[in-house]
């Protein structure tokens, strides 16, 4: 399989930005969740003034802190990563990203940094009330971080509310309302933080479980499961709901990811489902091998998910491809003959320009204007190069929903056990909800695995790709930041893992 | 007045780091981490290459229009071209 890896320059600015940016996920959705169910039980032990809920909040958040503390600022070097490694992108998107960004910033800034200190110095010398406002703001301010970049992201996924510049070679931002109130944005940040929150409430119950099983701190463990089996099944069937707003949103705007997500070569009416599947490496566009070796379908679902219309047609791989007269599906193919269109006029505006021709600049701009939308499809080779890797995404994806909808079904047991006050007895449970803690955070990582790998070869989803993206650098110089970045990253995930088990392990403070 | 909350804010911040017990540990991490993020990562192995090589705005727009109206098979990949190359 190895000799089929493209070990090009490109390829390893991709591999290094997807190790840190799968790196930085490790942290983050713990800091989105964690805040959150330490307001939640914050707010409880304010409410009933029992000692016991401040000594578990205490401990949930002295476990947030050292997630917060070995995560802050590895995001810091994505930026980086554009500046050195995707120069023409980072030129290119700068006035888009440059508010979201800057936003970020100042809300991470003055929220997190404010309230931080009083959520974790505060204690008996501030009032309860402002203790608690401080953890909530907290709570919301480390969301509000996630919305930002989440905004960038959902712009390259679905890029609107701009105008792309000919003259500063840049995509001015027209409208922020459209980038920050993007159908994409808005799917990427509740679909991503909803995750945040239901892996949170995994690692309470995880852990809990572990008390539990040793017959340890058990009040607590019972009281922060009660809490977590319900934040957690509410956030996980909103995951359910954001996802499959995701999928719709993949399918009004980029069909081929979610060709890909199915495995779906050609389009059909009532497409199905694969509910379980081994995808055949071999296959390629327009070729007659079978896209499965196995596979186990459900007839219909995916027209309702991808239309919401029952037995509507649903383009295959083929179809984005080679384009679909009877369905008026324009194929790559084509598209890249409009695009070669666009950069000819671009060339030709930059050359009229140059040599004072108003003219012929003009004329060159109408006809760069009316090819403009395909304009990133005009840098690829072959109609076959728009098709991203079918067999990752349908894993990615697949792999995803199972632990998805299986984390619903941990959340529920965990429910009702603690309803019935039977928790302590289930120790069969208990296995399963450390499992889940893990494959949650897989899933987790695979839900930007489709989102990312789904969308190749672009870097803005048709107009820029990412071998256009990227800046003219040795490929040492990235491989050797590559292994760099490796090191770092887990040298920081052994200190937290650490440092967290080592406070498990000492457990919360006695209630004198 | 404003001089007593100012010293209540410093007061609590300075009283807050210095009750720490786990938090030295972790400050520390961060110290260390920041430092080879900024001081050797940034500095050392991660220039910004527009701002290395091109002086002004309309260098590095001309230096991405030059990569844009490039037709692919038609017309070569154009390397980063140093604003002193040009002089």
């Amino acid at each position: 399989m190895l000799e089929h890896v493209n070990l090009s320059l490109v390829n390893w600015a991709r591999a290094q930005f997807a190790l840190t940016a799968m790196y930085h996920w490790l942290f983050v959705p713990l800091t989105l969740g964690l805040t959150f169910l330490c307001a939640f039980f914050e707010t409880i032990y304010v409410k009933t003034g029992k000692e016991e809920w401040k000594a578990l909040t205490r401990f949930w958040m002295k476990l947030f802190g050292i997630n917060f503390a070995i995560g802050v600022a590895t995001g810091i070097i994505l930026e980086f990563e554009f500046g050195t490694n995707w120069a023409n992108y980072s030129w290119m998107v700068g006035d888009i990203f440059g508010a979201p960004l800057a936003i970020e910033g100042i809300v991470a800034f003055f929220l997190e940094a404010t309230f931080f200190a009083v959520m974790f110095f505060g204690w008996n010398r501030v009032s309860k009330d402002f203790h608690l406002f401080s953890t909530w703001m907290v709570a919301i301010g480390s969301n509000l971080s996630a919305l930002w970049i989440l905004v960038a992201n959902g712009w390259m996924q679905y890029p609107t509310g701009m105008v792309f510049n000919p003259d500063t070679a840049r995509f001015e931002m027209h409208n922020f309302f459209d980038v920050i109130l993007s159908p994409y944005a808005i799917s990427k940040f509740t679909h991503a933080t909803t995750s945040g929150f239901a892996l949170s409430s995994l690692f309470v119950i995880a852990v809990s479980s572990w008390y539990l099983a040793r017959r340890r701190h058990v009040l607590m463990a019972r009281r922060s499961i009660a809490v977590a089996s319900v934040f957690g099944l509410l956030a996980s069937l909103l995951l359910g709901l954001t996802g499959d707003e995701a999928a719709f949103m993949d399918g009004k705007h980029q069909p081929m990811k979610l060709a890909a997500m199915e495995g779906l070569w050609d389009g059909a009416n009532n497409a199905p489902v694969v509910a379980l599947g081994i995808v055949n490496g071999m296959k390629k566009p327009g070729d007659f091998h079978e896209p499965f070796v196995y596979s186990l379908k459900i007839p219909g679902l995916l027209s309702i998910l991808a239309n919401r219309q029952p037995g509507s047609f649903v383009p295959g791989i083929n179809d984005l491809v080679f384009g679909n007269q009877e369905r008026g599906i324009t194929g790559a193919e084509q598209k890249i003959e409009m695009g070669r269109r666009a950069a000819k006029s671009l060339a030709a505006y930059k050359n009229a320009k140059k040599a004072g021709d108003i003219q012929k600049a003009s004329a060159a701009l109408d006809e760069f204007n009316k090819y403009r939308n395909y304009f990133g499809y005009g840098f690829l080779k072959a109609p076959e190069d728009a098709v991203p890797p079918v067999s990752i995404t349908f894993y990615s994806f697949h792999m995803m929903v199972a632990v998805g909808t299986g984390m619903i079904l941990i959340f529920l047991l965990y429910l009702f056990t603690t309803a019935r006050g039977t928790v302590e007895q289930a120790t069969w449970l208990y296995p399963f909800g450390v499992l889940f803690f893990f494959l949650a955070y897989m899933a987790g990582e695979a839900g930007w695995v489709v989102a990312e790998v789904g969308r190749q070869p672009w870097a803005i989803q048709g107009l820029l790709p990412v071998s256009i993206a990227r800046t003219d650098i040795a490929p040492d110089n990235v491989k050797l930041t590559f292994f760099m970045f490796l090191a770092t990253f887990t040298l920081l995930l052994i200190a937290e893992v650490k440092i967290m088990l080592k406070q498990i392990q000492i457990g919360p403070e006695e209630v004198k | 007045m404003k001089r007593n909350i100012f010293r209540r804010i410093t007061n609590f911040y300075v009283e807050g780091l210095k009750s720490m017990t786990l938090g030295r540990t972790l400050w520390k991490i961060i110290a260390i981490k920041l430092f080879i993020i900024f001081f050797v990562f940034k500095i050392f192995f991660f220039p910004d290459m527009f701002e290395k090589h091109f002086r002004t705005d309309s260098e590095k727009a001309e230096h991405v229009m030059e990569v844009l109206a490039r037709v692919p098979g038609t017309i070569p990949a154009p390397h980063i071209r140093k604003s002193t190359d040009r002089r």
